[in-house]
């Protein structure tokens, strides 16, 4: 045993211990290897970059279709194809994007800041990226294949139902919501179980970092709210190919209960988005304020009850159906009430950087942004509560101008500046300042100049999702402007891209902590050793790494094979010593197996049956129980 | 910056029950998953009845006697479930391996029932709305009776070719959590699909 403590460790046992813990924690080179990686980090980093990947894909089509209305009666683009191009759009962008990427930064960043050596299932982890990847992949081929979702993102019926959009297409999209909420809801959990039980020793809830308690709150969302869609597109599905009834009016189905079971999950689904943003923000805010938070308990308080909140306003997306006035009022108030935590935080946030020394380097300028549109789209949102302004302005352009200044204001920008303040620690090199600046004011500009325009547009009576319109309307100058700001914003993620490759290669080199933030993800080398944490970090304060005096730490972990220390749920004592999953391709498999399974069903209907028996083998193969002859030798008698 | 070394964590125990695990984490946070779903679909049965009158719509119901079998012996399956549950938290091999083999021989029986169930609904799901809710509630919980039974058989062919560690014997009683589950989600479903009708009538 260690001698007496408290000790320092010298330098020749640190060494020894990192040699040891480079063997069991490090992921080889080999494909397999890297196949069978169940590394948090670098599932993690998957994740964010094919999400990125499927956002640029995402904007490609928005410049298509922005390039189509540019001017009226345009042809370049025909209707068949629009309908694919805007349902591909928002698709990619709300399931391939926004809720993957937010899930993903989570993924890398929530082990790093309790402090743990991986995520709470790691294999679990694993296996939802690939069978997001999948997803992706899946629908995105049969887009390119002229079989892609045509219905909308929402896929309204009778619409997307078996008798107007006959075909493959919406079938695609249906299992596409499958794969990426399979995905999500895995991620979810794990992120639940790894915030409530592996928080360093001292993190008890009350020094939690905003940003554990912004994706501890969205997990909870995911797994209440996606259950809801993943139910209604079953049902969709099963209408289109296996003759059921759940939506067909004539056989005692109902239109309305897709968009009851849709919104339930579609609304809170936006603040899925949005809450892992204001953890970012509320990061970003702290380290370049260099300030604790103002009101740390009121922004808890307000996170919880935004995530409270999104599920009693999803009917506020159906105001049109003709509901009783009692049930409109209620989703009124309930919609008008959510903007008073949005309120809170903004404030809290203006208070921080007021009351601190802020840096105004490029992550803050991104938060500066995000607060500037996301107030704007704020207001149009408590406009859009009330129901006789939402009936007049419903399914027009004044829509599409507000979604888009809350979740591009409310998600990307905070994203952006996310990217700034964590690439040091992803990669271990600073991104360029000077194109980061670059970036932020095209991207700012360009978003203002794109989106604000539709507005007017909106209150002119243009309709969303319409392929083109007819000249003399006056819509001509304003469409061609909203174009034009739209190719600033290309040119500006075009900036980005080049400014990641360009510092990958050369840019400066990050350190440890490179902007001097308090969370733990900071503690230790950029990019992070495989084991995240050589010894158990000690939390003492809120700001972890802000507490005068040494780094206090435990040991007793083992380096010989992968353990990770369990603490107790509110107070986080050290409590026990959990085996972590090895690396294995068991996850893989079982993606592959999911894959066949769930696409096989699309074009035979037995596939549910039968799909289902190559997944339980891969399934009894990853999860057989494993003989930890190690802890025979180490546990007491 | 210097790291201080201030305590030990070698002498925890590596493995434990309950709410002190990952893995029982995980499971509650399936069960609220599955569980939601179970509510949302629920909900859909009766937004559906409120559309249709009379209800079901050919008025038969489907039939109590083989449902009720089931139910009853679901009820009667927490006895040595609840039973395997202390057995494996007291970490005793033998009845933990009985216990699991009777599990696994009432799940099977119960799947066999559930067999002639879907048979005396009286309804299939292309016929009408009805239908429809009918069959995905009973199809909803079919699947998670075959998940679980799949997982305790899995688990009843390991205790019986190994011995068991703490870590398995976790396992085991998670595995009796998620039984509760399956257990109490039937009997909200049993009433939807058998009782509410002839409530109805």
């Amino acid at each position: 045993m260690s001698a007496a403590l408290p000790r320092e460790p010298g330098s020749a046992e640190i060494a020894a211990l990192d040699a040891q813990l480079q063997r069991t924690w490090g992921t080889g080179r080999g494909l397999w290897e890297r196949l069978a990686t169940v590394d948090h980090k670098i599932v993690g980093r998957r994740y964010v970059i094919t999400g990125f990947a499927f956002f640029v894909l995402a904007g490609v089509l928005a410049l298509l279709m922005r390039t189509q209305l540019m001017k009226a009666d345009h042809e370049l683009i025909s209707p068949d194809r629009y309908n694919q191009i805007f349902s591909m759009h928002g698709t990619t962008m709300m399931f391939l994007f926004a809720v993957p990427i937010m899930e993903a930064m989570a993924v890398y960043l929530v082990p790093l800041m309790c402090g743990t050596r991986n995520i709470s299932f790691p294999r679990l982890n694993a296996y939802s990226y690939w069978v997001y990847l999948a997803g992706g992949v899946m629908v995105w081929i049969a887009f390119l294949l002229n079989v892609g979702p045509e219905t909308g993102w929402f896929s309204y019926v009778p619409l997307a139902g078996p008798e107007y959009s006959a075909g493959k297409r919406t079938d695609f999209w249906a299992q596409m919501i499958t794969f990426t909420e399979v995905a999500a809801l895995a991620v979810a959990v794990e992120l639940v179980a790894t915030i409530m039980k592996q928080r360093a020793p001292g993190m008890t809830l009350a020094r939690m970092p905003l940003f554990l308690w912004a994706m501890l709150v969205t997990s909870l969302m995911v797994i209440i709210a996606m259950p809801a869609v993943m139910l209604a597109s079953s049902f969709l599905i099963s209408d289109r190919l296996i003759g059921t009834h759940f939506y067909n009016p004539v056989e005692g189905g109902d239109a309305l209960l897709w968009q009851h079971l849709f919104w339930f999950f579609g609304h809170p689904e936006v603040y899925i988005i949005f809450l892992p943003a204001l953890g970012m923000v509320s990061s970003i805010v702290i380290t370049f304020s260099r300030r604790t938070i103002f009101a740390y308990t009121l922004m808890v308080l307000a996170l919880l009850a935004t995530g409270l909140l999104a599920f009693g306003l999803w009917v506020h997306h159906m105001f049109a159906t003709g509901l009783p006035r009692l049930g409109s009022s209620f989703y009124t108030a309930a919609s008008m009430m959510i903007a008073i935590p949005s309120g809170v935080q903004i404030f809290s946030w203006i208070a921080t950087m007021w009351d601190g020394k802020p840096r105004f380097q490029s992550p803050l300028l991104f938060v500066i942004g995000f607060i500037v549109i996301f107030v704007l789209g704020g207001l149009t949102g408590v406009m859009l509560a009330a129901v006789p302004l939402d009936l007049q302005v419903h399914d027009t352009y004044f829509v599409v101008a507000h979604f888009h200044y809350v979740l591009i204001g409310g998600a990307v920008f905070p994203l952006f500046g996310a990217f700034y303040y964590w690439f040091p620690k992803f990669t271990g090199r600073m991104l360029s300042e000077r194109l980061g600046r670059w970036n932020f004011w095209l991207f700012f500009i360009g978003f203002n100049v794109a989106f604000f325009p539709m507005h007017i547009l909106g209150l002119a009576g243009m309709p969303r999702r319409v392929y083109t319109y007819p000249s003399g309307l006056g819509w001509e100058s304003l469409n061609l402007l909203s174009s034009l700001g739209a190719f600033l914003i290309g040119v500006s993620v075009v900036l980005f891209i080049i400014n990641v490759m360009r510092s990958l290669r050369v840019g400066e080199p990050a350190g440890d902590n490179p902007w001097d933030a308090p969370t733990l993800e900071w503690a230790m080398s950029s990019p992070p050793p495989p084991y995240n944490f050589m010894h158990v970090p000690v939390v003492t304060g809120r700001e972890a790494l802000w507490q005068p005096g040494p780094r206090q730490v435990l040991e007793g972990l083992s380096p010989s094979h992968r353990e990770v220390l369990c603490t107790t749920a509110l107070a986080a004592e050290p409590d026990i010593r959990q085996p972590s999953a090895t690396p294995s391709l068991w996850p893989l498999w079982a993606a592959l197996a999911t894959t066949v399974w769930f696409i096989g069903s699309i074009f035979d209907a037995r596939a549910v049956v039968w799909g289902a028996f190559p997944l339980a083998v891969c399934l009894i193969g990853w999860l057989w129980p494993t003989h930890p002859e190690p802890f025979r030798e180490r546990s007491p008698a | 910056m210097k790291h201080q070394i201030v305590g030990d964590v070698a002498s925890l125990p590596d493995a434990a029950f309950s709410h002190r695990t990952l893995i029982w984490w995980g499971v509650l946070g399936f069960i609220l998953i599955e569980g939601t779903a179970f509510v949302l679909a629920g909900g859909s049965y009766f937004f559906l009845m409120n559309h249709t009158t009379p209800w079901p719509p050919h008025r038969v119901p489907p039939d109590l006697l083989i449902a009720s079998c089931f139910t009853a012996l679901l009820l009667l399956s927490e006895i040595p479930n609840v039973w395997t549950d202390r057995v494996a938290h007291a970490e005793r091999l033998i009845p933990t391996r009985i216990g699991l083999a009777v599990m696994t021989l009432i799940g099977l029986a119960l799947i066999v029932l559930r067999w002639f169930e879907f048979q005396h609904l009286n309804i299939k799901w292309d016929e009408n709305a009805y239908g429809s809710i009918v069959w995905a509630l009973l199809f909803l919980h079919t699947v998670h009776l075959l998940t679980d039974w799949v997982d305790t058989l899995v688990l009843t062919v390991f205790a019986f070719i190994h011995d068991l560690e703490r870590t398995h014997y976790s396992d085991v009683a998670d595995n009796c959590l998620y039984w509760h589950f399956v257990a109490l989600a039937w009997l909200p479903i049993y009433g939807l699909l058998y009782w509410v009708p002839r409530m109805l009538k």
